[in-house]
Formats: C-alpha cells, structure tokens, sequence
C-alpha cells in the first residue's frame, strides 16, 4: 500500500503538464522584455559606436553641430542633474519622513497624498510651462541652470517622496514600538533605527531619479538649456547645453549632420544613466548583504 | 502624634477603563502594585491585559483610536497630565511577546538605551552592557559575539537580549507580557530565576498565560477576563482555594479558556 503512494496519477501528469506550460510562458514574456532594451543598445553601438572618442567627449562641438565633440553638453547636464538633486533630495526627504513617521492620518495628509500623487501624474511638458512662468519670469532667474533645476526638482519630487516613503515604511513597527518603548522620542527613533535601515532603499531611489532626469528634455528646453553655447556655465545663472537636448538638435535641427553623430549623443547619454543605474544596483546589493533582520 | 510612615505603592490604578474606539477593551479595573512586589496578571485571549500595560508608560499617546479613563499614579503622581512621557517610559522596562531584537548589534540593543539618555563613553557603556547581559543571564552565550547582529541569536537568546535593553534602562517598574510564549521551559526557568533576583532591585508586573508561572513568582496576582478584573489577590490564597469567583477557580484549574 505504500508503495503506491509514489505512482504518478493521471492528475498528476495533467498538473505537471500544466506547469511545465506556464513555466514556459512567463519565460518567454520575459525574454520578449528584454529585446527592446537588446535592439536599442545594439543599434546604438553598431551606429554610432565608431564615433566615441576622448576627444569626442572632450571637445567643443564645431562648424555648426556637425563636427567636434559633446563636452559642454556634457558638462551641463552634470550641472542640471547636480543642482537639481540639491534641491530634491533634501525637500523630498523631509518630505517623506513627515509623511511616514510624523502625519497622522486625517484630511490633511489625505490631500498632501493627493496632490503628490497628482503631481507625479503632471506631463513634462505642462512641468516646463510652469517653469517657465514661476522661475524663469516670475522669481526672475531667467533662462538659467537654476530654472531649470528647479523645474527638474519640482517633477521629480514625487517620486523621491514616494520612493523614499516606501524605503521607511519597509522599516518594521515593531521595531519602532520597541524604541518608543525605551522613551525614545520619534526623531530619536528616526535617527537611531528607522533612517540607518531605510538608507539603502532611499539612495537606490534617488540614483534612480538621476538617471530620468538626465534625460528629460521638455522641461529644461524653455528654462534653462541651451541650443548652441560652446562654453561651460561659470555657475547657476548660466545657461547651457544638455546631452538631451543636443540630441534632439542634433538628431532634428541641424542640416548636414553625419550620420553618426546623433547616435553616438544618444550612446553617451544612455551610457550615463546605465552607470548611475548600475552604481545605485552595486550599491543596493552591497546594502543588502547587510541587512539586519 | 506618630504618623505611620506608608509606602507609596509603585503603581496605582483606579477604576481603568480602556477603549480602542467605541470597543472597550477593559473596564473598571482598580489595583496597586507594591515596590519590589511581582505582580501577575492571568487571563486568557482578549481579557485586555497587554492594553493595560500599555497604558501605565502612555504608549496610547501613539495610537489615536485609544482612549482611557481613570486614574494611574507612579510613584504617586498622577500620569494623566505628565507632559514629559519620555521619562516615565524610560522608567519602565517592557519586554513584549515575541523578542523584538533591534536590527544593530548585540552590543548596540544594549547600549541603545544609555545612548539615548547621553552617555557616549565607551568604557562606561562596556560595564553597562556586560553588567545588564549578565543580569539577564546571557553574558556567558555572548561575550564572544557582541558585534554580530541581535536577530541571529535563537530566540530564547533573543528574548533574554530584549531583557537585557529592558535592564539598560535601569527601570523601577519591568512589565514582562507573555515573555515565555516564544521561549523553551528551560530557558523559561532561566529567566524566572533572574526575575526573582530582580525583584530585589525592582518593582514586577508579569502577565502570563502560564497559571503555574504566576504561582511560581507572583506575590499577588489579578484575574483578567474580558475586559474586567475578576479577582484579585495573594497568590497562594488564590491557588489554595481560597478564590470566591467560580471563573477564577475554574481558569485556574484549567477547565475552561
Ligand atoms: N491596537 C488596537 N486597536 C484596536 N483594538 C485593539 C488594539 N489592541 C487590542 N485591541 C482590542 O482590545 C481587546 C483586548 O486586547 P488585548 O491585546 O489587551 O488582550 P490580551 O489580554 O493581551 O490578549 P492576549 O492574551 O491574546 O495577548 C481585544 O478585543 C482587541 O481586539
Ligand atoms: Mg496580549
């Protein structure tokens, strides 16, 4: 009798069957999200490829866009994406920290929510706009880096708000409670327990908002990049080039323009936003071998 | 005239009722508590006795549906109106079901507490550490590994650390809520002597579901049962016989719960 216990059944079969197909389905799903990614890059490199060089990434563009390197655009987009963090990271932190640790339940955090969560919604475009009317004209910063930071900043808040309130709410209540318990006060327990083991997930959120806004380019097209400026920016008052918006230039604006060029754009750009990402993996992986519970 | 010198009780509670919204959780519950007495609280699910040890260091303040009313006095004053409650819980150490071990070192669930209240100096936060892991009987199974990380302990060791920080508080009142639950008997008897070595230093309120461990501690213990205290008394008269209530006598003879 025990021995038939180990005998396959036609149900058994069918069951195993059954998996065996679904197993195959999701592998093949996620092959097919791969290809997109694969085609992209590979284009990018078998296209422009040839064209990265040194002096490519560290020359002024010359006769009109159509020769000469990239470096203002370069420079300028560590400049946008930089002062814009500066200005992000802070507010949308302490943002977050409110929302988590300290807001109580009730209509008004209710509406703060909603309006983060409406705000993530806004399109880049509309982002721009605004931009344009609050810092460029009204606050009076002209087309500068620091309009169009601040534009950057003010799309990409929500997501760091989200991101980072994600990242303390993984922190578990227990541990909290056990804090509170000992008489510490809510900054104390922040400080001492929530924060060190919500930094991971928060910094892997905030490299990952670099990379997007890298390449944005609506909201920085009206406040503060620049067509043609073959100089580097001597501070925030300045204008200046992006990689992303040299690349629409380049890709659509300019007659003449070797083939190349714009993919070669569009390979440092990727290229960029691939190392931050894979900065902010190494660092999550090496934040996790440390994980203390 | 000679006034008879009174102790102040430790603790004292009068006509407690606790409500999470509009469920009461505990009703009209009146007791003292003696300094260096162990206190016990026995009951089954739901009798409302991990609300009341909530609300003697304030932690209602954390949770907005929860609401009391009543008095409680520590060490006589009145803590209703207590403005600073940080200092009131720092004074009562609470050690909870399942041992929450801080996601830090061994050394560091100890030290945490010290550090919170500003000692920084390493060589005085050694001897607070070693003295309180001692104390709690785990010195001996950790003085090698003090650096790694609370949660990799077993749970029974676990539980002990918890103790421990409760300790580093250098609290007048230890609450311990079912501290067994989680804890195998030997560790269980382990603990149960360092409580009565304890009780030297400090005043003990121990809720437990095991009736045999408050018979073992307890100097009195109360009976809690949905919400009221049903008796309550020493606890050698209760387990002798001498209990009035039927409920009592029946959950401690274990025919029902
Ligand atoms: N945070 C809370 N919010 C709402 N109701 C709660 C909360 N905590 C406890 N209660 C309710 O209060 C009542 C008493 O719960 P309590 O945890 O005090 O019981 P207990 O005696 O500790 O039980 P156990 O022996 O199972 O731990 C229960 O009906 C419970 O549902
Ligand atoms: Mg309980």
């Amino acid at each position: 009798m025990n021995s038939e216990m180990f005998i396959e059944s036609d149900l058994n079969r069918t069951n195993k069957r059954t998996q065996a197909l679904y197993r195959t389905l999701f592998i093949i799903m996620t092959l097919l999200l791969i290809l997109p990614v694969v085609i992209i890059l590979g284009t990018l490199v078998y296209k422009g490829g040839g064209i990265i060089s040194i002096d490519f990434l560290f020359t002024d563009p010359i006769n009109g866009m159509t020769e000469g390197g990239i470096f203002p655009a370069l420079v300028g987009t560590l400049w946008l994406v930089s002062v814009a963090l500066l200005i992000s990271v802070p507010l949308g932190v302490a943002a977050a920290i409110y929302l988590s640790e300290y807001a109580a339940d009730n209509w008004f955090t209710r509406i703060i929510n909603l309006a983060i969560i409406n705000l993530a919604g806004v399109p880049s475009i509309v982002h721009a706009l605004f931009g344009v009317g609050a810092f460029v004209i009204f606050f009076g910063f002209g087309t500068s880096i620091l309009a169009a930071s601040l534009t950057l900043a003010i799309m990409t808040l929500p997501v760091v708000i989200v991101s980072t309130r994600e990242s303390l709410q993984s922190v578990p209540y227990a541990f909290r409670e056990a804090c509170w318990n000992m008489g510490a006060t809510r900054w104390q327990t922040i400080r001492r327990v929530v924060l060190p083991n919500a930094v991971s997930g928060i910094l892997t959120g905030i490299i990952l908002e670099v990379s997007r806004t890298a390449g944005e380019t609506a909201p920085i097209m009206f406040t503060g990049a620049a067509f043609f400026l073959p100089y580097l920016p001597q501070g925030v008052f300045d204008q200046t080039m992006a990689l992303s918006l040299h690349l629409f230039v380049v890709a659509t604006q300019v007659p003449n323009v070797p083939d190349a060029l714009p993919y070669g754009v569009a390979l440092v750009l990727i290229g960029l936003v691939l190392l931050m990402n894979s900065i902010s993996i190494a660092f999550r992986m090496h934040l996790r071998g440390k994980k203390k519970w | 005239m000679v006034t008879t010198t009174e102790i102040t009780p430790k603790l004292q509670v009068k006509d407690l009722t606790i409500r999470y919204g509009s469920h009461t959780a505990l009703s009209g519950v009146s007791l003292e508590v003696m300094p260096n007495e162990i206190f016990s609280i026995i009951g089954p699910a739901n009798a409302g006795k991990t609300s009341f040890l909530k609300v003697l260091n304030r932690m209602d303040t954390f949770n907005s549906e929860m609401k009391y009313d009543g008095k409680i006095f520590f060490n006589g004053l009145d803590t209703r109106h207590l403005r600073n409650h940080y200092a009131l819980r720092r004074r009562i150490g609470v050690v909870f079901p399942l041992p929450v071990g801080l996601p830090m070192t061994v050394y560091e669930n100890v030290a945490l507490s010290p550090r919170l209240r500003g000692i920084n100096n390493k060589a005085e936060l050694d001897v607070i550490v070693e003295r309180c892991l001692q104390r709690a009987a785990l010195w001996d199974e950790v003085k090698d590994r003090l650096d790694s990380l609370g949660s990799l302990l077993s749970g029974g060791q676990q539980q002990r650390l918890t103790i421990a920080r409760a300790l580093s508080q250098e609290p007048e009142l230890l609450v311990l809520d079912e501290f067994s639950i989680a804890v195998d008997p030997v560790t269980t008897m382990r603990i149960e002597e360092v409580l009565k070595e304890l009780k030297e230093e400090m005043t003990i309120i121990l809720v437990t579901n095991l009736v045999q461990q408050a018979r073992r501690l307890a100097d009195r213990t109360a009976f809690f049962l949905n919400g009221e205290c049903v008796e309550m008394g020493i606890t050698e008269a209760l387990f002798s016989g001498e209990a009035k209530d039927q409920r009592t006598i029946d959950y401690i003879e274990g025919r029902f719960g």
